[in-house]
């Protein structure tokens, strides 16, 4: 495509970019090479979105020049970036689920024929695409049809289709099985290969360490650290990120365990779009009063359907759920809340918060009863509850009025925790409590849970990333298709949670 | 942290005007049409014609707020003008007397008795919506436009498509007072008003002071969420349509005192005037936002406006046209006032730290052609 590789295709200088009265970006300068992977490491609001917001045309810096291949460039809209060759791929997949392959490729450009659209064409050129990508898939497929990870690789493919030479990944890998993210990062590699630079963002490290040429840290909009692969490491880039040590925590120790407070026995959980498939498979599980336990597993070994089935949103096949020795059967979500099932749902944005509601409104929103005064809701006792639960749970807010979109992903988080707590639940079950927030957050949300536990609550909370498993948890429990398939106690390694789950097989 | 309250609070000073007009556009509008027409007729903003316009309103508003519930909910229900017409035609049989042919009497229930069964027959009305909603998932909008057809077509079979007009009762009987609904005042003010006054009241508390407003607000604003927050998602949805055809009811018995007459025809079209109501009063169609003060001043907008139109002697057609235009603009100022929100998840990605996150926020909230920073 464009001359040799390592040669400087894009450059930020000095951007900054300011909304009202606060900086997001207070002077960033970084330079993308073609050819090579440049990772953007920072935690939620350190403005790694803004910047990448700027970079692909969506938003325009307040101050600061883009400059690409040698020229200042001022993108006036996301299409204007994309002709000029930068393609963004989001977070949130913008393909329509139901339209194919194809279609889905040629929207808004389709290729016109004598009559209508050309849909032979189409098609050619879309085989010839996927099978560049070593992808094989019928460009007739539907999209709906395909896992998220192929998804994704559709996306890439409508990137490359414009000759984008700049793409940039914004938590490409958040959805994916460790697979699909093995295939992704094949596909990551041939791309640089062809001379197409990529610009990264993830919150796993890991990962993107093994993917990346170059690191670049913001914190607060500012950027902090600038180095090549060689010379860097996960220390490096936590300590930039945080700007200081930090770890996720450890078991809380120093107290018995009490009685047992959730016992699940022979649970049978099936899908729900596929009634062939059993997602979770004669489970037994216990948990004891002040115990914390790791769900760890890849996607589609169950968690989320066995803390489902729990909390009574997913119907049970087969098996008992007996909290404090009572069996719960046909209990609804409301009536096992009541008892003491407390759920923090995986997809917070969908499941946990209403968008519409301020801060306060939604910490209250599972113990409204507590609020009523005389058969009413009394402002006064809601205000304060909800400024207490704010402390409790430690949500940086100045105040419960605020709009809940306001918030960062990680006090978001905090807020529907808090919302449970407020329940005074018996067993808490999260369902991946870390997804999609900053590494800081992340080790204040398991240090929340691990005070919890020492007041008394069970907690249950599943993982995909297996460094959070060796914090908190006092057992770690693996699940691959659908059953127990280990159980480790705090001191197990990584290595041996990963062969239990089945991802060094995958991998 | 005092920082960003204090750009908060400057934000907000910046676009306090900008914000007024966007918040109290259907206050502004209700000021708007009073001034104008009392320019045009002096007839229009005298005690007696405002009185008689506010018995028209009554209706609108009555029909609107049921209709708020509803749409709070994220839902619509089409059926409420035909539910309207329905109870007034049940009404007007009832007061025709009930021939119970195998004891050979005919029953004559009084007044309240009337009216509540009336209502019974609106409730029902809307359990069947609701039911169908929110057990087999029927569309809302598909749901209320069957009702919407089989209960006019119940009404105008009852009455063979015809009108009764003897609403009167009979002394001897015992069913007399019908008339009071629609004819009696107190303080000077029509019973029709003052009954929209104790709906609106009674609405106004329950959607923001009780559980179940709360509830209702939840659910019409993430109904996953709501639900597994321990909300009765389903039963929440069943109530706001019996809610809507219990006001439906109300309204129809008013209407059919007012022209002491129970036509199988009356209130068609109706609920289209309700959905404009609610959506003139800023609530949003996606459910989760809206005020029963809205609602209230939506109706007077629309009562106000064809009435002033009809004053000033302007034709039926303009009317239309006029009430059409205001209802367009009203949902362009609602898709200014939400269409940015509508995707939190990407106010969230712009926005820096939390602590300076709020001004970042409020700035995006702002309708954009309207912003000017």
């Amino acid at each position: 495509m464009t001359g040799g590789l390592d040669e400087v295709v894009l450059e930020a200088r000095d951007i900054v970019k300011q909304y009202g009265g606060t900086h997001a970006l207070k002077g960033v300068n970084f330079e993308i090479r073609a050819g090579t992977v440049t990772t953007l490491f920072g935690e939620n609001g350190a403005g790694k979105s803004t910047l990448m917001k700027i970079l692909s045309g969506v938003e325009q810096p307040t101050s600061g020049d883009i400059v690409l291949d040698g020229e200042p460039v001022v993108f006036t809209s996301t299409t204007d970036a994309r002709d000029r060759g930068i393609s963004i791929i989001h977070q949130e997949l913008s393909l329509a689920p139901n339209l194919s392959v194809r279609d889905n490729i040629f929207m808004g450009r389709e290729i016109r024929g004598p009559f209508g659209v050309d849909y032979a064409e189409e098609t050619r050129q879309t085989r010839v695409l996927l099978e560049e990508m070593q992808f094989r898939i019928e460009p007739e497929t539907l999209v709906s049809d395909l896992r998220v990870g192929q998804q994704q690789i559709i996306e890439i493919a409508r990137a490359l289709s414009v000759n984008s030479r700049i793409l940039i990944m914004d938590e490409p890998t958040s959805a994916l099985a460790a697979a699909e993210v093995e295939i992704l990062f094949t596909i990551i590699h041939d791309l640089t290969a062809r001379g197409v630079a990529i610009v990264y963002i993830s919150h796993h490290l890991e990962e993107a360490l093994e993917v990346t040429d170059h690191a670049v840290v913001l914190r607060d909009g500012a950027m902090t650290a600038k180095d090549e692969r060689a010379n860097i490491d996960l220390e490096w880039i936590v300590r930039n990120m945080v700007g200081e040590n930090f770890d996720l925590g450890s078991p809380p120790s120093g107290y018995e365990f009490g009685e047992t407070v959730l016992s699940v026995q022979g649970l049978r959980v099936l899908d729900r779009e596929n009634a062939e498939r059993v997602v979770v498979n004669d489970l037994d599980l216990s948990v004891r009063a002040g115990e914390i336990v790791c769900l760890y597993g890849l996607m589609g070994a169950g968690r989320t359907e066995l803390l489902e089935a729990i909390a009574g949103r997913e119907p049970v096949e087969s098996g008992t759920i007996e909290l404090d020795g009572r069996p719960l059967a046909r209990e609804s979500i409301a009536e096992r809340i009541a008892l003491g099932v407390g759920l923090v749902p995986e997809d917070r944005q969908r499941d946990g918060l209403v968008q519409t509601f301020d801060v306060g409104s939604n910490l209250t929103l599972a113990s409204l009863r507590d609020s009523v005064v005389k058969g009413l809701i009394s402002p006064r006792v809601e205000k304060s509850r909800s400024e207490h639960l704010i402390r409790t749970v430690t949500v940086k807010t100045p105040g419960p009025e605020l709009p809940i979109g306001s918030l960062s992903g990680g006090n978001q988080q905090k807020v529907v925790i808090g919302k449970v707590v407020a329940t005074e639940p018996r067993v808490m079950l999260l369902d991946e409590p870390s997804r999609g927030i900053d590494i800081g957050a992340k080790a204040e949300v398991f240090n929340l849970l691990a005070d919890r536990a020492r007041e008394g609550l069970a907690v249950v909370y599943s993982t995909s990333e297996v460094g959070e498993c060796l914090s908190i948890a006092h057992r770690i429990i693996v699940l691959r298709r659908g059953q127990i398939s280990a159980e480790f106690g705090p001191d197990a390694t990584k290595e041996m949670i990963m062969a239990a789950s089945g991802e060094a097989v995958a991998a | 942290m005092t920082t960003t309250i204090m750009t908060i609070t400057e934000n907000k000073k910046k676009f306090s005007i900008t914000k007024l007009l966007i918040e109290g556009r259907a206050f502004l509008a209700l000021i708007l049409i009073i001034i104008v027409f009392s320019m045009l007729s002096p007839n229009y903003l005298t005690t007696g014609n405002v009185l008689i316009m506010a018995s028209h309103v009554a209706i609108y508003a009555i029909l609107g707020m049921g209709m708020l519930l509803v749409v709070l909910n994220g839902g619509i229900d089409l059926s409420v003008g035909s539910t309207l017409g329905f109870s007034a035609v049940i009404a007007g049989f009832l007061m025709q007397g009930v021939p119970l042919t195998i004891f050979g009497v005919v029953l004559y229930p009084s007044v309240p008795v009337v009216v509540i069964i009336s209502c019974g027959v609106g409730a029902a009305i809307g359990f069947v919506n609701g039911f169908l909603i929110s057990r087999f998932n029927v569309a809302p909008f598909v749901a209320t436009l069957g009702m919407l057809y089989v209960v006019r077509g119940f009404a105008l079979l009852m009455t063979n498509g015809l009108t009764i007009n003897k609403l009167s009762g009979d002394s001897e009987l015992g069913n007399t007072g019908f008339a009071w609904l629609g004819f009696n005042r107190i303080f000077n003010i029509p019973i029709g008003v003052l009954i929209m006054g104790i709906i609106a009241i009674v609405l106004g508390l329950i959607l923001s002071r009780s559980v179940f407003g709360r509830w209702l607000y939840a659910s019409g604003g993430n109904e996953r969420a709501a639900e597994l927050s321990g909300v009765p998602v389903r039963g929440v949805k069943i109530w706001v349509y019996v809610v809507s055809g219990i006001c439906a009811s109300i309204a129809g018995l008013i209407l059919a005192s007012t022209l002491t007459s129970a036509s199988p025809t009356a209130g068609n079209t109706y609920e289209l005037t309700a959905i404009a109501a609610v959506v003139i009063g800023g609530a949003s169609l996606m459910g989760g936002r809206g005020s029963v003060k809205g609602t209230l001043l939506g109706a007077f907008v629309i009562g106000f406006l064809s009435d002033g139109l009809v004053i000033v002697g302007v034709s039926a057609y303009w009317q239309m046209v006029f009430i059409g235009a205001v209802i367009v603009i009203a949902v362009l100022l609602n898709s200014l006032q939400y269409g940015r929100r509508r995707r939190p998840a990407k106010a969230k990605s712009a926005t820096a730290t939390p602590s300076t996150t709020p001004p970042a926020t409020s700035s995006q909230n702002l309708p954009t052609p309207v912003g000017k920073d």
